[in-house]
C-alpha cells in the first residue's frame, strides 16, 4: 500500500532569486495511511513551511518530490491538484480568528466548500453543513449556520474549521498549529475533536506544533525539525523516553512539566543552536557549490 | 472524556433590521433625500403643476408665491420666459437621476472588473492597468467630458459616456487596492487551500468583502455624476436645448440674477441637496452592509 504522504529530499526557498532564503533543506518524511505524525520544532524550523509546501502556498519548491497516495503533487497540473485540495487533502489552519471570511455567514462558507467538491444543491449543502457542525459537537448547529464568524467564539470558529477540513472525507489532514491561538481548556477539546474525527474518517494527520505535550497526547509518531532539517524521527513514546539527538534532549529539558519543579527547566543551550545553524549554512554552501 | 459540547451563549443571528438600525440618521436622511429625488423624477408628469416648456410672457419673472408680487399658480415663480420654475426643477430631476444611476453603475461595473483583474493577477497586468489609470487621471475630468461631449455630440448618451469614460478609474483604483489587501488575508489563503480557482475566490470570497466599499463609492459617484451633468448642461453640451436641466436653469438664471435671484438659487439648492443625499446614503449603507463594524 502506498503511503498517504511521501516527501523526499524537499528543499524550499522563499523570496525572489536575488534574496532567497532556504527554509527547508532536504526534508524527507513518510506518512502511512491513518498515521498521526507530530512535527515539532522551534519558530523558524520550517514546520509550517512543510505543511504549506504540500498545499499550494507561495513556496518555491527548489528540489525534491511530494507524493500524495503515489501521485506527484509537484508535477501535477493545477486543475488536478485543485480537485484534490479541500477534498482529499485538507488543512486545519493556525488562526481561527482570521481564517474565516468575515462577511460571510458560517453556513455560506461551509456551503462553498461542499458545493465546490460534492456538487450539492444550495439547500443540500446547508443540510450537510448542519450535520458537520453537529459532528464537531456544536449545539444548535442550524443557528450557528446563520451567524457571522465574529459572532461566535474562537473555540467555535476552530470547530467550524475542523468540520470543514473533514467535510469531504479527506485521507490527509494537515493541522498547522491548530491549538496555538486557543486557551488551554479549549485546546484540549479541539485535540479530542481532531482525534475523534480522524478515527471516524480514517485520515492521516500531519500535526504541526511546537507543543511537545500535544504531540505526546495524540501523535503516534513524531519528527523533530530544526533549521529545515529532520533531526530525529520515530515512535512518539520512544523519542520522548530515549531522545537520541542532543537537540531533542535539550527541547525536552526545556518543556515545563507538572511533575517537576520549575527550577529543573533548562533553556536550550545557545551553543547547540549555533552549531546546528552553522551546520545548516554549511549545507547551503555545499548545495550551491555542488552540481557544477 | 470531557463533554465536548459547547455551551457558550450565542447571540441572535444578525438580521436585516439590526443592520438598518446601525445605519443611523445618515441612512434615513440620505434615503429620504434620494427617494424624494427619484420619486420626483419618476412621477414628474403627475406632480408638476405646469408643462415645463409652456411659456407665458405675461407672467415672466414672477417671484415665488410667498414673496410680494408672487402668484399662487406658480409656487416657485417663473423664469424670464414665464415658464414654471417648480415644474422645470421637477423635470430636470429626470435627467439628473437617469445620468446618476446609469453612468455611475456603468462606471462601477467597468472599474470593478479592471480593479479585480489588476489586483488579483499582479505582475505586468497590474502594472499595465495601474499606468493606464494614472495617465487617465492626469487629464482634467471635466475638460475630458467637454471634449468627449463635443466629439460624440450632445445628448443623454454622450453625457453618460463622458462620465463613464472618466470615472471608471475611481472604482478601479480602490477595488484594485482592496483586492490586494483581501487576497493577503488568511481566509483567502484558506479558500485557495480548499481548491477554489482564482475566479472562484474572487467571486465567492473577495467580492462580498468589497461590497460595503463599492456601495459607498457608488453613492458618492452618483453625486459626482449629477455634478458633471450640471456642468455640461451649464455650458450647453448636455441634453437637447429644450429639455429642462438644473445646469441649464442656472445658466439662464445667471443673466438675470439681480432681478430674479430665485431662478438661479433654486436649482443650486436642488443640486446641493441631492449630492448631500447621495453621500449620506452611501455612508449609511456602508454601515448597514458591513457585518463586522470595524471598517
Amino acid at each position: 500500500m502506498t503511503a498517504a504522504l511521501s516527501v523526499q529530499g524537499l528543499q524550499v526557498a522563499i523570496g525572489t532569486d536575488a534574496s532567497s532564503a532556504n527554509v527547508l533543506r532536504g526534508v524527507s518524511l513518510d506518512l502511512q495511511r491513518g498515521e498521526v505524525r507530530g512535527v515539532v520544532g522551534e519558530s523558524g524550523a520550517g514546520k509550517s513551511m512543510l505543511g504549506r509546501a504540500v498545499l499550494p502556498a507561495n513556496a518555491v519548491i527548489a528540489a525534491g518530490t511530494i507524493q500524495f497516495e503515489g501521485r506527484d503533487l509537484v508535477a501535477m497540473p493545477e486543475p488536478e491538484r485543485r480537485s484534490l485540495l479541500g477534498r482529499r487533502i485538507a488543512l486545519i489552519p493556525q488562526d481561527p480568528m482570521t481564517s474565516l471570511n468575515p462577511v460571510k455567514r458560517v453556513g455560506g462558507q461551509i456551503a462553498i466548500l461542499l458545493r465546490h467538491h460534492l456538487a450539492l444543491s444550495k439547500r443540500g449543502a446547508l443540510e450537510r453543513a448542519a450535520e458537520l457542525l453537529a459532528e464537531v459537537a456544536i449545539r444548535e448547529p442550524r443557528r450557528v449556520l446563520e451567524l457571522y464568524p465574529h459572532e461566535i467564539s474562537g473555540g467555535m470558529r476552530q470547530r467550524v474549521l475542523i468540520a470543514m477540513a473533514f467535510a469531504c472525507d479527506p485521507s490527509l489532514v494537515i493541522a498547522d498549529e491548530p491549538t496555538t491561538a486557543l486557551d488551554v481548556t479549549v485546546q484540549r477539546q479541539v485535540l479530542q475533536l481532531v482525534e475523534r474525527l480522524r478515527q471516524r474518517h480514517g485520515a492521516a494527520v500531519l500535526f504541526i506544533t511546537h507543543d511537545l505535550g500535544v504531540v505526546a497526547k495524540i501523535c503516534r509518531t513524531m519528527t523533530v525539525l530544526h533549521a529545515g532539517r529532520v533531526l530525529e524521527e520515530g515512535e512518539t513514546a520512544e523519542v520522548l523516553a530515549k531522545p537520541r539527538h542532543p537537540y531533542t534532549r535539550a527541547l525536552l529539558a526545556a518543556t515545563p512539566r507538572a511533575d517537576r519543579p520549575a527550577e529543573a527547566l533548562r533553556p536550550v543551550p545557545p551553543a547547540l543552536i549555533e552549531n546546528l545553524w552553522s551546520e545548516a549554512h554549511r549545507l547551503d554552501r555545499l548545495v550551491v557549490a555542488g552540481p557544477a | 472524556m470531557v463533554d465536548l459540547a459547547l455551551d457558550s451563549a450565542l447571540g441572535p443571528p444578525s438580521s436585516w433590521i439590526a443592520g438598518l438600525k446601525r445605519g443611523g440618521p445618515r441612512l434615513w436622511v440620505g434615503a429620504a433625500l434620494v427617494s424624494v429625488l427619484v420619486l420626483a423624477a419618476l412621477l414628474a408628469p403627475l406632480i408638476a403643476p405646469h408643462d415645463p416648456l409652456e411659456q407665458d410672457l405675461m407672467s415672466a419673472q414672477l417671484p415665488p408665491a410667498w414673496v410680494v408680487g408672487g402668484d399662487l399658480a406658480y409656487w416657485l415663480g417663473t423664469d424670464s420666459l414665464g415658464r414654471c420654475v417648480l415644474s422645470r426643477l421637477i423635470y430636470s430631476a429626470r435627467t439628473a437621476v437617469a445620468v446618476a444611476l446609469i453612468a455611475a453603475s456603468l462606471a462601477a461595473a467597468i472599474g470593478i472588473a479592471f480593479g479585480l483583474i489588476a489586483g488579483s493577477f499582479g505582475g505586468w497586468v497590474d502594472q499595465a492597468t495601474s499606468r493606464l489609470i494614472d495617465v487617465w487621471m492626469a487629464f482634467p475630468p471635466v475638460l475630458l467630458s467637454i471634449v468627449l461631449a463635443a466629439v460624440i455630440g450632445a445628448g443623454l448618451t454622450s453625457v453618460i459616456a463622458a462620465i463613464v469614460v472618466v470615472d471608471w478609474t475611481r472604482f478601479a483604483r480602490v477595488v484594485r487596492a482592496e483586492t490586494m489587501v483581501q487576497l493577503q488575508r488568511d481566509y483567502a489563503a484558506a479558500a485557495r487551500v480548499i481548491g477554489l480557482s482564482r475566479s472562484g475566490i474572487l467571486r465567492l470570497e473577495i467580492l462580498p468583502n468589497l461590497i460595503p466599499l463599492v456601495v459607498t463609492l457608488l453613492a458618492v459617484e452618483m453625486g459626482i455624476a449629477i455634478l458633471v451633468e450640471v456642468i455640461l448642461s451649464f455650458v450647453g453640451i448636455s441634453v437637447a436645448g429644450d429639455t429642462p436641466t438644473w445646469g441649464g436653469m442656472i445658466a439662464e438664471g445667471r443673466q438675470i440674477v439681480y432681478q430674479a435671484p430665485w431662478i438661479m438659487a433654486l436649482p443650486i439648492g436642488c443640486i446641493i441637496t441631492s449630492v448631500i443625499g447621495f453621500n449620506l446614503l452611501g455612508d449609511g449603507l456602508r454601515l448597514v452592509l458591513d457585518p463586522v463594524q470595524r471598517r
